[in-house]
C-alpha cells in the first residue's frame, strides 16, 4: 500500500531538484485534450509522453502539458512541440508508439519526425 | 467514447476552464446503477447556457468552454435508461456547477467505466494547482483521494505534476482498487 511516508520521501528528493529546474524547460510538448482529442485516444498519448520524457531523463528540458481543441479535430490526437527560436511542429494522428519515436528522434535528437507532421498528412 | 472515464476526463476539463479551484469527482455505484457527479466552484452558467450545453446543435460556436462533451455524456447515459442533470449558478458569491449522470449498468448499451485511474492522473497532471477530490463508493468499498492532503505532505516547493508525484497518485489509487469489490 502506498503510504504518505513515501510521499514525504519524494518531497525530500524533489526539493534539491527544484532549484536546478528554474529557467529550464526549453521544449514544450502540448497534447490536445478536448472532446475530439480524448475520443481519438489522446489520454494514452499524453501518458506515453509523460512516461517517455521521464524515462529518457528529459524532464529538465521538456515539459508536457495539455490544451483544449487545436482546431483540426479530424487529425486528433494532435501534439504540438514548441521550442524557442524554432517553428512550431504539429504532429497528428498520434499513438503511444509514434510518441515514443518523437521522444527519441525529436525531443532527444533534435530531428523532426516529418512523416507524422500535419504537413505530411495534408499532402 | 469507449470508456466513461474518458467522458469524465472531458467533462472535468470544462470545470478547469471555468476557473474552478476545487473539483469533486464522485462515483457512486450500486449493483444496478453508476452515478457520476462532477462538481466545481467555477464561474457557473446561466440557465440559458445550461440548456444550450445539453444541445449538440447549439453549442460549438456560441458557448464558450463547452463543446460536444455534455451531449455525448447525456446520450451515453440515456441509452442505458439513465439521465443527466446540470445544476449551475453564476452568482457573484455563489457560483459553480454540478453535473450528474446516472447509468444503468446492466443495460446492454452501458459503456464500461474503464481506466479511471489514468483519467484522475491526467486531470491532476493537466491542472496541478486545482484541489481535486475523487471518491468512488460501492457498498462497503471506497477509493478516495484528496490532493489537499497530498499538498500538505509535499509542502509548497514540490508540484503535483512532478512525475514521481503523479506516479505515486496512480499507484495509490490502483492499490485502493485492489480491495474494491
Amino acid at each position: 500500500m502506498k503510504s504518505l511516508e513515501e510521499l514525504a520521501a519524494i518531497r525530500e528528493r524533489m526539493r534539491g531538484k527544484v532549484v536546478l529546474r528554474e529557467g529550464s524547460g526549453d521544449i514544450r510538448v502540448v497534447v490536445g485534450m478536448a472532446t475530439c482529442g480524448i475520443a481519438a485516444g489522446a489520454r494514452p498519448v499524453l501518458n506515453a509522453f509523460v512516461e517517455g520524457v521521464n524515462k529518457e531523463g528529459l524532464t529538465d528540458k521538456v515539459t508536457v502539458s495539455q490544451t483544449g481543441c487545436i482546431g483540426v479535430c479530424q487529425y486528433e490526437p494532435v501534439v504540438e512541440v514548441f521550442e524557442a527560436g524554432k517553428d512550431k511542429v504539429t504532429y497528428v494522428k498520434m499513438t503511444p508508439e509514434k510518441a515514443a519515436k518523437v521522444i527519441e528522434k525529436h525531443l532527444k535528437g533534435g530531428e523532426v519526425v516529418s512523416q507524422y507532421t500535419i504537413a505530411a498528412a495534408v499532402e | 467514447m469507449k470508456e466513461l472515464s474518458l467522458n469524465i476526463l472531458d467533462i472535468a476539463q470544462n470545470s478547469v476552464k471555468a476557473g474552478a479551484t476545487l473539483i469533486n469527482i464522485d462515483l457512486t455505484e450500486t449493483d444496478e446503477t453508476l452515478e457520476i457527479a462532477i462538481k466545481d466552484n467555477g464561474c457557473g452558467m446561466t440557465q440559458e447556457q445550461v440548456r444550450s450545453v445539453m444541445d449538440p446543435f447549439f453549442t460549438t460556436r456560441t458557448t464558450r468552454n463547452v463543446g460536444l462533451g455534455v451531449p455525448l455524456l447525456k446520450m451515453e447515459a440515456e441509452q442505458t435508461g439513465g439521465s443527466v442533470s446540470i445544476d449551475s449558478s453564476a452568482g457573484a458569491d455563489d457560483h459553480g456547477t454540478v453535473i450528474k449522470a446516472l447509468f444503468y449498468k446492466n443495460h446492454i448499451d452501458f459503456i464500461p467505466l474503464g481506466d479511471i485511474v489514468s483519467t484522475v492522473a491526467a486531470l491532476i497532471q493537466g491542472a496541478p494547482d486545482i484541489d481535486w477530490v475523487f471518491t468512488h463508493k460501492k457498498g462497503e468499498s471506497s477509493v478516495e483521494l484528496d490532493t489537499a492532503e497530498i499538498r500538505t505532505v509535499l509542502g509548497d516547493d514540490v508540484r503535483l505534476d512532478e512525475y514521481e508525484v503523479i506516479k505515486w497518485i496512480e499507484e495509490y489509487l490502483r492499490d485502493g482498487y485492489d480491495s474494491f469489490t
